[in-house]
């Protein structure tokens, strides 16, 4: 079998669409195409069923009560502002203190930030250097006034898992709100709203095979009740959380990945993990100083982020341009300031800079990752060939102790 | 992000990619850049009597536009005199490989190590004729 060039390793990005789910989707466009709020004839009445299967589907994947607790939305950036959002204004009477963490997706901080400019005010608990958040760190940041606990799941850029169990008991027995953006980890690591005292969790399609747009917030409505102040108005739709007609051919999409999660995740998770490790093994096998980034185990199955030093991300990027990647250097982005996740992680920037985000996921092979491994290998030592850091470190001379200038 | 195709042509077949002794009293280095920034270049020449640039090598630790500039800046400076190198302008280098507004610096940097590199030489000239007449 010949391989398809550019071979896709960016799944933490996104995901192709799987051809089951797309199967599944096709007659919500053409044949069962009602408004899922249309009360008054057959169109709308099985858009609408379709819809309830769907909120159970994704509901069982994440150990809700009922599928009652599913609130669609566009995707996850809408899913983490109607949180953050929904929950200030509702319990803003209660206090005004929100807690997350540096690592945070933009949808999160900067929703913090924008509830900051009116009057709220947020502790962002640093994580350690495998990206790791420390739940006692949590604990010690709550005050009377702390409303809302917001952690991600799993972080976007190294796969670090986080103890949001641990986390969960805390706000728990604080009677604190907890959001938990679990768009990277679901369906390939342990979630458990139920067991795990979660309150909120943003979903999404896109990175689970499904189709991009479409997403969703778990909101808990026992035990406690959670309330929300709604960001969307118009026809109440949602139980009056978000409104806007329904987008069903994506949630019947949304739903059938998740039902293939449900009944594969857990073997895809060991088959991707063994395929992200043996990537590892072969790089490290035939290069010198490659660093992981993240936690060794507690690590997203399919993620492999690591920084080739002497190296500069985006210059590799361009020489293994048959592999889609993505990089912690921004010289790519208008800022030029390489990753905010790694630096808070305190990751040195010049090893920021040499990162690379590999995301392994369902599609792709064993013959894939060997030959992305044989071409990495290969494109590393060409650039580290031309590189003046390289040439410094193998003569024993320490970069940091040489004055750079800053420019 | 799209490369130039020159950006691409010169970060595929970099040219004049090496090192030579920085210790050579007619060789001239610059080092210019910081890892933290993300790009680092080293511009070496070697200079003959008649102040010509007959050797130029870089190593360079960057992304494409800062590979492409580096390995421009030596092509475009062999065989001219230390004093015609000196003009070069980032601007020039910019527009040769059309580097977009965010790739700038990288052009700039090139420059300046062309201009480090000469004055590099110029202090070593300058601290053997100092030796020479005192002798």
């Amino acid at each position: 079998m010949s391989l398809q060039l550019p071979i896709y390793m960016d799944n933490h990005a996104t995901t192709p669409v799987d051809p089951r789910v797309l199967a599944a989707m096709l007659p919500y466009f053409t044949e069962t195409f009602g408004n899922a709020a249309s009360r008054t004839h057959a169109y709308g009445w099985s858009a609408e069923a379709a819809v309830d299967d769907a909120r159970d589907t994704i509901a069982q994947l994440i150990g809700a009560e009922t599928g009652k607790e599913i609130v669609f939305t566009s995707g996850a950036t809408e899913s983490d502002n109607l949180a953050i959002k929904g929950v200030a204004e509702y319990y803003k009477a209660k206090g005004n203190h929100i807690i997350t963490t540096t690592i945070e997706h933009k949808a999160v901080l900067d929703s913090c930030k924008r509830l900051e400019k009116e009057g709220f005010t947020t502790t962002y608990i640093n994580v350690g250097p495998d990206g790791l958040v420390d739940p006692k760190a949590i604990e010690a940041a709550i005050t009377d006034k702390t409303i809302l606990v917001s952690v991600m799941l799993a972080n976007n850029e190294v796969g670090t898992i986080q103890p949001i169990a641990e986390i969960g008991k805390i706000t728990r027995a604080r009677g604190i709100v907890f959001h938990v953006d679990a768009v990277q980890g679901l369906g390939k690591t342990p979630f458990d709203v139920k067991s795990m005292n979660v309150d909120l969790a943003s979903l999404t399609a896109h990175k689970i095979y499904g189709p991009k747009g479409v997403g969703a917030l778990y909101v808990r409505r026992s035990k406690p009740r959670v309330r929300l102040s709604a960001q969307m108005d118009g026809g109440g739709h949602e139980r009056g959380n978000r409104s806007g007609t329904l987008n069903v051919p994506g949630i019947v999409g949304f739903a059938k990945a998740c039902k293939i999660l449900i009944e594969e995740g857990v073997e895809e998770a060991s088959k991707i993990r063994a395929l992200r490790d043996r990537l590892h093994s072969k790089i490290v096998e035939k290069l010198d100083a490659v660093v992981l980034n993240g936690h060794p185990e507690h690590r997203l199955p399919g993620n492999l982020n690591i920084s080739f030093s002497f190296v500069e991300g985006e210059g590799l990027m361009m020489a293994i341009k048959d592999v889609a990647v993505s990089s912690g250097s921004a010289c790519t982005s208008a800022s030029l300031e390489p990753s905010y996740v790694l630096r808070s992680m305190g990751l040195e920037e010049d090893m920021a800079h040499s990162s690379i985000r590999f995301g392994l996921g369902r599609f792709n092979t064993e013959e894939e990752v060997d030959y992305v491994a044989q071409l990495v290998i290969a494109k590393v030592q060409r650039l580290r060939d031309m590189s003046p850091l390289y040439e410094m470190h193998k003569a024993g001379i320490d970069i940091k102790s040489i004055q750079w200038a800053a420019h | 992000m799209a490369y130039s195709e020159k950006v691409i042509e010169h970060y595929e077949n970099p040219r004049n990619v090496g090192s030579m002794d920085q210790d050579d009293e007619s060789v001239g280095t610059g080092l210019v850049g910081a890892p933290a920034c993300g790009d680092v270049m080293r511009l070496q020449i070697r200079v003959n009597d008649a102040g010509v640039i007959e050797e130029a090598k870089f190593k360079t630790f960057g992304c494409g536009s800062a590979i492409a500039s580096s390995s421009l800046a030596t092509e475009w400076i062999k065989g001219k005199t230390i004093d015609e190198a000196a003009t070069i302008q980032n601007s020039q280098i910019a527009e040769e490989l059309s580097l977009p507004p965010v790739k700038i610096h990288c052009s700039v940097l090139a420059e300046d190590a062309i201009k480090s590199a000469i004055e590099d030489f110029k202090k070593k000239r300058a601290a053997k004729q100092a030796l020479a007449s005192g002798q």
